[in-house]
């Protein structure tokens, strides 16, 4: 069942009067058959093939028309793919029109109008012919099989080896990494408790009256430090040096310098 | 066992290592078995006398363009590919011209892709051809905007059995005839 279609085609000024069944995609299809061109150039070169034209003297006219008609079926469907379809129609009539200017005598060298445009399709089908010629080709996965016999890699895991030298450099750093540590370990409990105190003696004296939460800036402060830091709190409350308040249960504490003491 | 010492044991060494690496061996990666006691032309030598030694039987030795590999002769593939029956998607137009476009007039650009083609390039094309290590950048034209210049890679060559871009059927051959429509 072939489609009315309102087309007059005339291939080599024959009346084409019904389209090539080959043509004939039923338009609930028609995105399908958008797909099966690659493009304005692809659709070009269908044309031009199916109807026999000459691709080195192109009747413009002809094949112009012919596009046009594709072109105007893509546009009510698919307006965003027609958008390269739509270019190379202006450049389709653009090429059509200039062919029609009288040529001034004096430049009558000038290039066919036409060159570009064949250039392009002839560079594209033979770009077309690489593609399927490429596709026919064998294909590891699909035609060639690539041995792989089974294998067990199996890693034996060697013992590195230690000589005394190694041994002795390794007790040696051992040694120097532990008096670093006892050495840190001294100078905190040394730094601790009793410099903290003096530190909040001196906020207070500074600050007149402090919160107790305030004390303890527990994003900066490790652990440890906010530790001491209580403790020197306790320690300077029970030397008398400090006065805390609180004006009830759960309400925050305050600590003052002990001035009378 | 002990360091291969005659042709014979080298060339099972060869012939072990090449069975079970399921991807070509370079002549480095070869030279390695016999932890520098060969030389690039013996194992050339051993290489061409195994690829004999295998003439009347399933498997080929083959050089591809990272190395050497066995495969199963080209007669029983049918046969194999019936062992995995969801087959390999077959790329889509689209896909295959813009290779075709990267293979024979690389390094190009996405400019150059739509040039040929007349149509923009999708993104979804290069991403697969990528993603297949078939494709990769190797540089950027010296132009406004620095586009990506693209290539075919050397896995491509493997999986086309090609040891170099020399061996793909040359343009000349075709650029006149027809296309079948």
């Amino acid at each position: 069942m072939l489609p009315q279609l309102n087309l007059e085609i005339k291939i080599k000024g024959e009346l084409l009067a019904e389209l090539p069944q080959d043509l004939y995609i039923p338009p609930d299809a028609l995105e399908v058959y958008l797909e099966a061109f690659e493009g304005p150039l692809d659709l070009l070169l269908y044309l031009i093939r199916k109807h026999n034209l000459d691709i080195l003297d192109i009747p413009m006219a002809q094949l112009t028309a012919q596009y046009m008609a594709y072109v105007e079926k893509m546009k009510v469907i698919k307006l965003e793919l027609a958008a390269d379809y739509l270019l190379m129609s202006a450049m389709l009539i653009e090429i059509k029109s200039r062919m029609l200017l009288p040529k001034p005598t004096e430049i009558a060298e000038e290039d066919d109008p036409r060159a570009e445009l064949v250039r392009r399709l002839m560079e594209y089908e033979a770009i077309k012919l690489a593609a399927t010629r490429l596709d026919a080709m064998p294909q590891v996965g699909v035609d060639i099989m690539v041995a792989a016999a089974y294998y067990q890699h199996i890693s034996e895991i060697k013992p590195p080896e230690v000589g005394l030298d190694e041994l002795v450099g390794a007790w040696r750093s051992v040694l120097k990494r532990a008096k670093l540590i006892t050495h840190h370990k001294i100078g905190k409990s040394e730094l601790s408790v009793r410099e903290h105190m003096s530190q909040i003696l001196r906020r207070l004296k500074t600050d007149g009256m402090v919160e107790f939460s305030a004390l303890f800036d527990q994003e900066v402060e490790v652990l440890a430090k906010l530790v001491v830091n209580f403790l020197a709190i306790l320690e300077l409350a029970k030397e008398g040096l400090i006065r805390m308040t609180q004006q009830q249960a759960f309400s925050p504490i305050y600590l003052q310098a002990n001035v009378s003491g | 066992m002990q360091e291969p010492e005659n042709i014979d044991q080298m060339k099972q060494v060869l012939e072990a290592a090449l069975l079970t690496a399921g991807q070509p061996l370079s002549l480095d990666d070869m030279l390695k078995l016999f932890a520098g006691r060969m030389e690039r032309t013996t194992l050339r030598m051993l290489l061409d006398e195994i690829k004999q030694d295998w003439n009347e039987k399933t498997l080929e030795l083959v050089q591809v363009a990272t190395g050497y590999r066995f495969q199963a002769k080209p007669q029983f593939s049918e046969f194999i590919a019936r062992l995995s029956p969801e087959r390999q998607p077959k790329y889509s137009r689209a896909v295959m011209e813009t290779l075709a476009i990267i293979a024979y007039r690389q390094p190009v650009t996405r400019g150059d892709i739509e040039q040929i083609r007349g149509v923009a390039v999708n993104q979804n094309v290069m991403r697969q051809l990528q993603e297949r290590d078939w494709i990769d950048v190797v540089g950027q034209r010296e132009v406004p905007g620095r586009p990506s210049l693209y290539a075919t890679t050397k896995h491509f060559l493997d999986d086309l059995n090609l040891r170099s871009l020399d061996e793909l059927p040359t343009m000349d051959d075709f650029e006149q005839t027809e296309i079948p429509l």
